[in-house]
This record gives structure tokens, sequence and C-alpha cells, in this order.
């Protein structure tokens, strides 16, 4: 573990970071939009893990330049960095906003139906619900639950 | 392939059918927006799913008999392009969705009148369909990130539908909330895995990967890859400790929803899972047999027997279902774990069959929360004497489920007990007899409540309507069928794990 | 309300046709230059977003009618699926734009992802301005100060 290897790996380092922290946000965190937050950061990590791994050393944009009359000029020499992984993060970038809105949309009607966005006072009204379901239904079947 | 001047051989219908298997739905789903009409809306879903229950059947035989049918999207190569890969293993997974949505879209006809808002009707069915579109590509694809791309399709449509529950119990939205985080969590780690292969292989195409692999070996980057998928995997397939999602929103889901989640959902994950673990990952590997044996095998014992025996306390029938599934699903790992022909066997027959039973039932619920509003045993006391042709369609699947000589579930368990017995682990085969004891217990309950309980005063229920019955009466002889007649999945079943078992599927047959 | 923002409210439309123009050629120029179908349906939808947020959401709605949203969402993807069962149609794979002119498939590709682009640009259009709507139509139960 030299400094080479520490500063030549430094995309994995921060998608490392990045991403434990988005996934401790989603867990610690007790507010739902807090953990949408989290997830955010942890995709976000993600795709930055696949952007770093298309780049090539000296390559530039995938593009093959044209002549005047419009054909391809293909030289050999020119170093291209891997497109492959924009064009999958493209694709997971809008599946991220999908499920970003989503999950916004779900916390607005969770806050209309419990008038509240914080998980413990969520999981406490649930609880509630659940005993009052278990203690009415259990009841009548003889105390069996 | 694109870009090269030559004579073109024109494909026929035939040789399309895979990408029209995933195109039908998939068009359905703006059509049924584009229309807005209600009941066409059910009307075009319905046809949908029957002509993609068609290409299915067509599919499973041409592949019968071994062998795979490839189709390469707008005409690119692989492994460079996307390649959409049918081969035994995946033609009866496909053949399952598609029979149990064709199945469900009657039976949802009633019962989404009856639980969601007529407003919301066309965008349920869209969802439907696209949620439908999602599961046929996850199966379909050979390609590691289309397998991705498609689950989130069909999760972020099965979140929506799942919280329609909302009208009938508030807690749907919770239920849809955890499954949002969960799910997304798990497809990201699935992402991050594909990205690791992707790093060490520069090849997303499952085939590609598998010949990589199998030919240079491993490397930390690749083990790491496997860990990252089986995590995400098993969080969508609900395995043992990552099952947390599964009971509420199994609970809380509109009817109609829990019997597609619960019979197709869990199994595409449970088919990825296998796709992974044995075409791309090398069966051979040692790390993957210390994941199976450390994994595997105990996470699935404990979720065959801590989830049954949740499930026997539960006062509301739906959610013991849910519980239920969730042991049916360590069956499923168990059967993996077992790592022999007989096992993998048995883990694709108890897909198929554990898709039939649990539909039936939870159709069964659904019947009766449309006529009595409720799940809870303590409401449906005495039905089976109201409303016999209901119940009875129940009690088949609950046989099935518990695994009684005669129905399709016996046939899966029986495969997992050989299984086994042929790596000489007569205890396991003990564990499986014993749990499928619990299962008598639940269903027991469950057949307590429905016959032999008094109905409450003055009870005129009327039977099921007809677009309940017949799909409820078609499962429920399927799960007999299949447990005399065992041709059909038990061949292909066992076709699917020579095709998974043989290794690598290599570029080249 | 008509009284305040003065400045904005010129401002604003000003350039919502100027954002709709630049995102018709960020659509049509995205084969040539950096641009296509997600970049210029973001940016078509930021016309009416901006629109929206300051002339009230009913003022957009007159422009762009929540249902008039939901059919433009399919009928991106419909235009999208179409041009690929075109080229089914004519024998070749799903999208495989070299159907559209055999005897040179590079103009066949150049048109064939010209309609895809165009698919997937009405879809996310409509798709940003759903969100917008969904979000912006729901009046909080509660004064600002609990906020």
């Amino acid at each position: 573990m030299d400094w080479d290897f520490i500063a030549g790996h430094v995309n994995y380092w921060m998608f490392i970071v990045l991403m434990m922290t988005g996934l401790y946000i989603v867990v610690s965190s007790g507010n739902l939009v807090k953990k949408i937050v989290g997830l955010n950061i942890f995709q976000v990590a993600v795709f930055m893990l696949y952007i770093s791994i298309g780049k090539i050393t000296g390559g530039t944009a995938p593009i093959f330049p044209s002549n005047s009359k419009g054909y391809l000029e293909i030289d050999p020499s020119i170093v291209y960095s891997n497109p492959l992984p924009h064009v999958l993060i493209l694709t997971a970038i809008v599946v991220g906003v999908a499920t970003t809105s989503l999950g916004l949309a779900l916390i607005i009607r969770i806050r209309e139906e419990f008038d509240t966005v914080e998980s413990d006072d969520l999981v406490k009204i649930e609880q509630q619900l659940t005993s009052a379901d278990n203690k009415e239904h259990g009841d009548a079947m003889g105390g069996m639950a | 392939m694109a870009g090269t001047v030559s004579p073109h051989d024109a494909k026929t219908l035939i040789e399309q059918l895979p990408i029209l298997q995933v195109l039908v739905p998939f068009c359905t789903a703006p059509l049924i927006v584009l229309i807005g009409n209600r009941h066409m809306a059910w009307l075009l879903a319905f046809v949908a799913s029957v002509i993609s229950l068609v290409i299915s059947y067509v599919l499973l035989t041409q592949v019968y008999g071994g062998g795979f049918i490839s189709y390469q999207l707008g005409g690119w190569a692989p492994p460079l392009g996307i390649e959409y890969r049918v081969d035994a293993a995946n033609a009866l997974v496909m053949l399952l969705i598609s029979a149990i949505a064709t199945l469900t879209l009657p039976f949802a006809y009633e019962s989404v009148k009856d639980e969601i808002k007529a407003k919301d009707h066309t965008l349920f069915y869209a969802c439907f369909m696209l949620c439908y579109t999602g599961l046929m590509g996850v199966v379909i694809t050979g390609d590691a990130f289309n397998v991705f791309v498609f689950l989130e399709i069909s999760s972020l449509s099965t979140y929506v539908l799942v919280a329609q529950g909302a009208g009938r119990d508030k807690r749907a939205l919770t239920a849809a909330y955890d499954y949002l985080i969960m799910g997304t969590i798990g497809a990201t780690f699935f992402v991050i895995g594909i990205g690791f292969l992707f790093m060490s292989t520069g090849t997303l195409n499952m085939a590609d990967l598998a010949d990589r692999i199998a030919n240079e070996g491993t490397n930390r980057t690749i083990r790491a890859g496997f860990a990252f998928i089986i995590v995400g995997m098993g969080l969508k397939a609900a395995m043992y400790p990552l099952h947390l999602w599964l009971p509420k929103a199994y609970t809380f889901a509109p009817s109609a929803v829990t019997v597609l989640l619960s019979a197709t959902s869990t199994k595409m994950a449970i088919y990825v899972l296998l796709r992974f673990l044995f075409s791309v990952y090398n069966p051979e590997f040692i790390f993957e047999l210390n994941v199976m044996f450390l994994v595997f095998m105990p996470l699935a014992l404990i979720a065959m027997f801590s989830a049954s025996f949740v499930a026997v306390f539960q006062v509301n029938f739906k959610r013991m279902l849910a519980y239920s599934s969730i042991a049916q699903i360590g069956y499923m790992l168990l059967g993996i774990a077992m790592f022999n022909l007989s096992g993998l066997t048995g883990t694709m027959v108890h897909m198929f069959n554990h898709g039939i039973t649990k539909a039936v039932l939870f159709m069964g619920v659904g019947a009766l929360v449309l006529r009595t509003g409720s799940s809870f045993y303590n409401n449906l006391n005495g039905l089976g004497r109201v409303m016999p042709l209901t119940v009875a369609p129940i009690v088949i699947g609950g046989l099935s489920l518990i695994g009684v000589p005669g129905t399709a579930g016996f046939v899966s368990k029986w495969m997992l007990v050989q299984a086994a017995f042929e790596n000489g682990w007569w205890f396991i085969a003990i564990l499986i007899v014993l749990s499928s004891l619990l299962a008598v217990v639940y269903v027991w309950r469950a057949i307590e409540v429905l016959y032999l309980s008094e109905p409450a005063q003055g009870t005129k229920m009327a039977e099921a309507p007809m677009s309940m019955l017949i799909p409820m009466w078609i499962l429920a002889i399927a799960c007999i069928w299949f447990g005399v007649a065992t041709d059909l999945p038990l061949g292909a079943a066992s076709t699917a794990a020579e095709v998974l078992l043989s290794g690598s599927f290599g570029m080249v047959e | 309300m008509h009284h305040h923002h003065l400045i904005l409210r010129v401002v604003t439309k000003l350039l919502a046709g100027t954002i709709i123009l630049y995102a018709l050629y960020v659509q049509f120029h995205g084969d040539f230059s950096p641009g296509g179908g997600f970049q210029a349906g973001v940016i078509m939808a930021v016309a009416f977003i901006l629109y929206g947020i300051v002339f009230g959401l009913v003022a957009v709605q007159r422009v762009f009618p929540p249902w008039l949203v939901h059919k433009i969402v399919a009928l991106g993807v419909l235009i999208y699926a179409g041009t690929g069962i075109y080229a089914m149609m004519l024998g070749y794979e799903f999208l495989d734009y070299g159907a559209f002119d055999p005897g040179h498939p590079s103009h066949g590709q150049h048109n064939g992802i010209l309609a895809v682009e165009l698919g997937v640009g009405v879809t996310v259009t409509g798709v940003m301005v759903a969100i917008y709507y969904a979000f912006a139509g729901r009046a909080p139960r509660i004064s600002d100060e609990d906020w």
C-alpha cells in the first residue's frame, strides 16, 4: 500500500466513501425524505464508479473524425475512452430520477395519510394499528393469536 | 450486422418471437393510456397477455429438447449488441409468468373494480402491463445490464401497484415505500456487481461473460461482483434475512397485485440468481461452493422454519400466505444449495408449482375479500359452507402448499428430498418433511376457519363472480394435474437444470 | 398577484419561446453535436415548468393540460416502439435502422435514430412536466410556518 497505489485508485476510494455515506444515511436517518437523499447519494456513487472505469489514460471523446466530404477518417493511433459506461449510466440516471420522484410522491401520500414523515412515528402508528388488528381479530378467535 | 451492405433474408414471424414477447406488453401499456377507457384497458391488457402466453408456449416447444434461440436487437451482433436468448430454463419461467398474468387479468376485473377507485383503473392496467414487461424482459434477456433495466421497470411499476392498496388500508403506502427503499438498494447492489464484472472482463453479454470467466479464471474483483449480485438479487427474491419488505407488501397490496407478485416476481429473481450462479459464474469455482454450503443452505433452512412458524400465528389469511411464501422461497434456495441435478430440477419445478399454488391461494383470498371485505380469519368463519365453489380451490391450493401426494407441491418437494438423499444428507430430508408439517398446521388453521366453524348468523353470501371462479378453478386443476401428470414441468425443468449445470453456456454451442 | 414580479413575468414570456426553440435545436441536432431526446425533452419541459412557476399552475395547465401530458408520455413510447416495429415489418430485427434504406444502411441509421430520439424527446417532456404537475398540484394542508 504505497502512495502510488492509494493515489492511483482515487476513484475507487471516492466510490467507497460515497456509497457508504449514502447507505448509512438510508439506514440511520429517521426522516423519509432524508432516506431518499441517501439513496440518491448511493446511486450517484455507482454512476461515478461506472463513468470512471470508462476513462482510458489519454483517451479522447469517442467520436470518429470525418473529413470535409463527410466520410469517416479512422486514425488507429488515437486512443478513445470507452463510451459504453456512459450509455449505461444514462439509463441508470433515468432510473434514478424515476425512483426519486416515485419515492417523493409516496412520501407526500404518506404525509397526507399519517401526518408525519418520521419513520419512528410511522412505526409507532403502524404498531398500534397492527396490535389493534391482532386484538380485535385474535380475541374473536379465542386468543389463539 | 448493420453497417455492411449485404443481401438480407427477411425475418419470419417465428424468428421475431423473442422480441415480440417483450414488445407486446410493452406497447400495450402506452396504448392503454392513449385510449384512456377503462373497459378497453382491461380488454387490451387481457388480449396482450393471451398473445404473450401463446408466444411463450411456442418458444418453450422450440427449446424443450435443449439448445437455444438467440435474437439480436437492432441487428447488432452479440457480444457488442444486446441479445435475447431463450433456452429451456427461461422458457419455462416465461410460460409461468405469462400463464399467471393471463389468469390474473380476468380475476383482476372484478377485484380491481372493488378495491381501486374507478379513475385510476386505466393507469392501474398500464402499470400492470409495464410490470409484466419488466418481468418478461428480465427473464428473456441475455445481457447483464439489460437485466437491471428491466428489473427496474418491473420494480418501479410494482411499487406503484402496491401503493394502490391505500384505498383500503393506508399502510399500503408505507409498505410500498419500504419496498422502494429495499428494492432500490437491491437493484443498485446488482448494478455494482455487474460493474465489477464489466471492469474485469470488459463485456456485458452473459454468454461472453461466462466464457471469459471460465477461460481466464476469477480474480478478487469478479468474486466481489459475485457477492454484490447475490445480495442484490437476494433482496429481490426475499431470501431469508432480506425478506422484510415482503409480508407488508403482499398484505396491503390489492389482491390482484398480490397474485401477480407472489407468483411471478420472486420467481423471476430466483431465476436471475440461478442464471448468474450457474451460467455466468462457472459452478466449479470453489468460492461458489462455499457460498452454497455456508450461506444458501443455513439461510434456506432458517427461512423454512422461522417463516412457517410465524405464519402459524397470523390472524390475517393474506399475511399468513405472505409468510408462507418466504418459507417456500427457502425450499427453492435449498434446491440450489444441493448443487446436483435433482436439486436444481426441484428448484425449477418448485418455482413453477409454487407459482400456481400461491396464485390460486391469493386469488381465493381476493375472492373472499370481494365478498366479505376482510381477509381476517374471524370474518371468514364457515364460508366453506356458504360459498363452496369459491372455497374449494383454496383447499386444493392449501393441500398443494403442504405437498400432499397427488398435488403439484408434492412433486417438487419429492424432488428436493431425493436430491438430499443423493448427496447423502438424510438430515436435510428430514428437515424438509418437518417444515412441511408446519405447513400442515397453518393450512389446517385456514381450513378449520373456513369449514369447521359456524358461519355468522344469517350469512347470505353469493359465490364469487364467474370471472374469478374460472381462473381459480383452472389453477386448482393445474395444481392436481401437474401433481399427477408430471411430464411437462419435470421434463422442462430437468432440461433447464441440465442447461444450467452444464456450466458456461458459451457463445457457440 | 399580477402586480408583483413584473420583470420576472416579462422575461419569462420572452424566454419561454426561446427555450422551446433551443430544445428543438438540441433535439434535431443531436446526431451532429451533443444532444438528443433526453436533453431536449428536459429543456422543453423547463419552458413549461418556468411558465408554471411564474404564472401559476392554472395558467400553465391551460396551455398544457394534464390529460394531454399523460397522452404525450404514452405517445412518445409508441413512436419509439413503432420505429422498431416498422423495421420488423420490413423483415429486419427490432430497431435495426438499416431497414429504412437497405441500399445505404447509414442513411437508414440516420433516419431511424431521428425518429427514435423524437419519441424519447416527446416522452421525456411529458414525464418531466407530469412530475412537476404531480408535486405542484398538491396544496399543503398546513401553513408555511409549520414546514
